[in-house]
């Protein structure tokens, strides 16, 4: 279970617990960068915060500002750590390297599946994802 | 123009597109025609410092883009109620994307505007429910491109040669049956809540509707399409007999067996709209036109509410070219001596203009409805333009017929 089939979106290391998302978010309207929190109404994780997490969800949904979203809330700090998707989502990918471009901030985003039941600590390290206690 | 000959802003907007290019395995890159830029909504500070570093790169748009809609309304500054601060920030992230050449159109539903492109055309368009309408509806070829990327593509006129941009991409690998009555077709309500239901099921994939006529025309295809890429990241459909590369079933998912059959009826419909009802109570105020009107909608709405008025505040998102139009035609006068305020530039869920609301919001808008409560905190009921209209005249929720 250490990310075989894993390939690397956007590069670079992260490590934090893993949130699982059941549904796809929009990260525009979906999540308040000023906090790190979930305010989608209709979102089964409403009211967590994603901050230093490493996220993982199907794909993305909705808004194409989703971009800016998340460029916003790694430029303030509470952004996750990185993603992990079960396909790519370009809204992401560049809202990621833009906030390298313009801040130094790394958020991995890795494409593939995690195994059922996963959570705890993953690390994200270019192209593997493992559980960071884990062979 | 990797290596620098063009300006560093085109080399660093190459360099973008040509990463996520990589992250989504593209062969390559292609030429695109024009680009709507989604990048000039005020999200933070973020934004405006790419926008600026961009600017001051000597950013300069190679192809026609429009620009989606922003954080004000410049054709009725008095209606915004946030602080001066942030629409400060937001006036200058506007400027600075008119100062890279785009067009200052301000509006999410650029395919109402004269100049649109057509079938088979290439483009890099931002803004979800005007990639879903551009696809589908158009015919024209664009990706869901975020905020940043869709400014990237215009600086450089390409853009990543995959996925909706190429015909294996677009072909439906999910075939929707809509099992209603024909009676419901004629039914403006049907779409918006079909597209809400569609986006759920669908999630990224293109899928093929069967069961819909030439009933299902512009501005209803148009609710659909928002209300799936709000509930889902649906970026194309296909309606059979509808859409320009769906005269069959067959063409729609080039010449293959979907992967997936999904049946939907009345019952899946009426929980879906059900489902897009959040509260009860006093009505507070109704807002209509998201996305943006068209001039057809302004003229329906200035038929629906002529010799009435409006009890409580009633608000209708447009385009500064429609509501010119509408003006020369004129139906806004109609709308003007109902009560109606007129926001153009933007929209009323994106930014502070309804006023403190006691009571739930009214509106004919899937997508509206959606994004609404989390952004403004407001409880939503969704119905029909009559009956929005009929509610805002009585002062009461008036809730349309069942289905």
């Amino acid at each position: 279970m250490t990310g075989a089939g894993f390939r690397s979106l956007v590069g670079g290391t992260a490590v934090g617990d893993l949130l699982r998302l059941t549904e796809p978010l929009s990260l525009w309207g979906g999540l308040e960068p000023e906090t790190g929190l979930i305010i989608d109404r209709n979102h089964p994780q409403l009211g967590q915060n994603v901050t230093g997490l490493i996220v993982a969800m199907p794909h993305g949904r909705g808004s194409s500002s989703s971009s800016s979203v998340l460029a916003e809330a790694l430029r303030l700090g509470t952004g996750p750590a990185g993603f992990v998707l079960e396909s790519p989502d370009s809204i992401l990918v560049i809202g990621s390297l833009v906030a390298k471009l313009l801040y130094g901030s790394v958020c991995p985003i890795m494409c593939g599946v995690l195994p059922d039941g996963s959570t705890g600590p993953w690390k994200i390290d270019h192209n593997h994802v493992a559980p960071l206690s884990g062979p | 123009m990797l290596r620098g000959e063009a300006s560093e802003a085109a080399r660093l907007a190459m360099e973008l597109v040509v990463a996520v290019g990589e992250s989504e395995d593209a062969p390559g890159l292609l030429d695109i025609s024009a680009a709507h830029i989604d990048g000039g909504l005020y999200h933070g500070q973020a934004g405006l410092d790419f926008a600026l570093r961009l600017l001051d790169g000597g950013g300069r748009v190679l192809v026609p883009t429009t620009l989606n809609v922003s954080s004000l309304d410049l054709l009725h500054p008095e209606l915004y109620r946030g602080d001066e601060e942030t629409a400060s920030a937001a006036r200058r992230l506007m400027d600075a994307y008119v100062d890279m050449g785009c067009t200052p159109s301000w509006t999410c539903a650029p395919y109402q505007l004269a100049q649109r492109p057509g079938l088979g055309d290439q483009i890099a368009w931002g803004e979800s429910n005007a990639i879903v309408f551009a696809n589908s509806v158009l015919g024209a070829r664009t990706a869901r491109y975020g905020d940043f990327l869709d400014i990237c593509c215009a600086l450089t006129g390409r853009a990543p040669n995959v996925g909706l941009h190429t015909d294996e991409g677009r072909w439906a690998t999910l075939r929707v049956d809509l099992r209603v009555t024909d009676a419901l077709l004629d039914d403006d309500l049907l779409y918006p809540v079909l597209g809400h239901l569609l986006g759920q099921i669908a999630g990224t994939e293109v899928a093929v509707l069967v069961g819909l006529d030439h009933r299902a025309d512009q501005d209803r295809l148009k609710a659909l399409g928002a209300a799936a890429a709000s509930s889902g990241a649906v970026a194309m459909f296909h309606v059979v007999g509808v859409t320009p590369e769906a005269a069959t079933a067959e063409e729609a998912t080039g010449g293959l067996a979907p992967q997936r059959i999904v049946v939907i009826d009345v019952d899946d419909l009426t929980r879906a709209r059900a489902a897009l009802n959040q509260g009860e109570g006093p009505l507070g105020a109704v807002s209509v036109g998201t996305p943006h009107f068209s001039v057809r909608e302004l003229a329906l709405l200035s038929e629906m509410v002529e010799g009435r008025s409006t009890r409580v505040p009633f608000y209708v998102n447009t385009s500064r070219d429609a509501l010119s139009q509408a003006e020369a035609s004129g139906s806004m006068a109609g709308i003007e001596s109902f009560g109606a305020t007129i926001v153009t530039d933007t929209c009323t869920y994106i930014t502070p203009i309804m006023e403190d609301v006691e009571g739930v919001v009214m509106t004919n808008s899937a997508k509206w409805a959606f994004y609404a409560p989390g952004n403004l905190g407001v409880d939503v009921v969704f119905a029909g333009l009559d009956a929005c209209v009929a509610s805002a005249v009585s002062g009461e929720l008036v809730m349309g017929e069942g289905w």
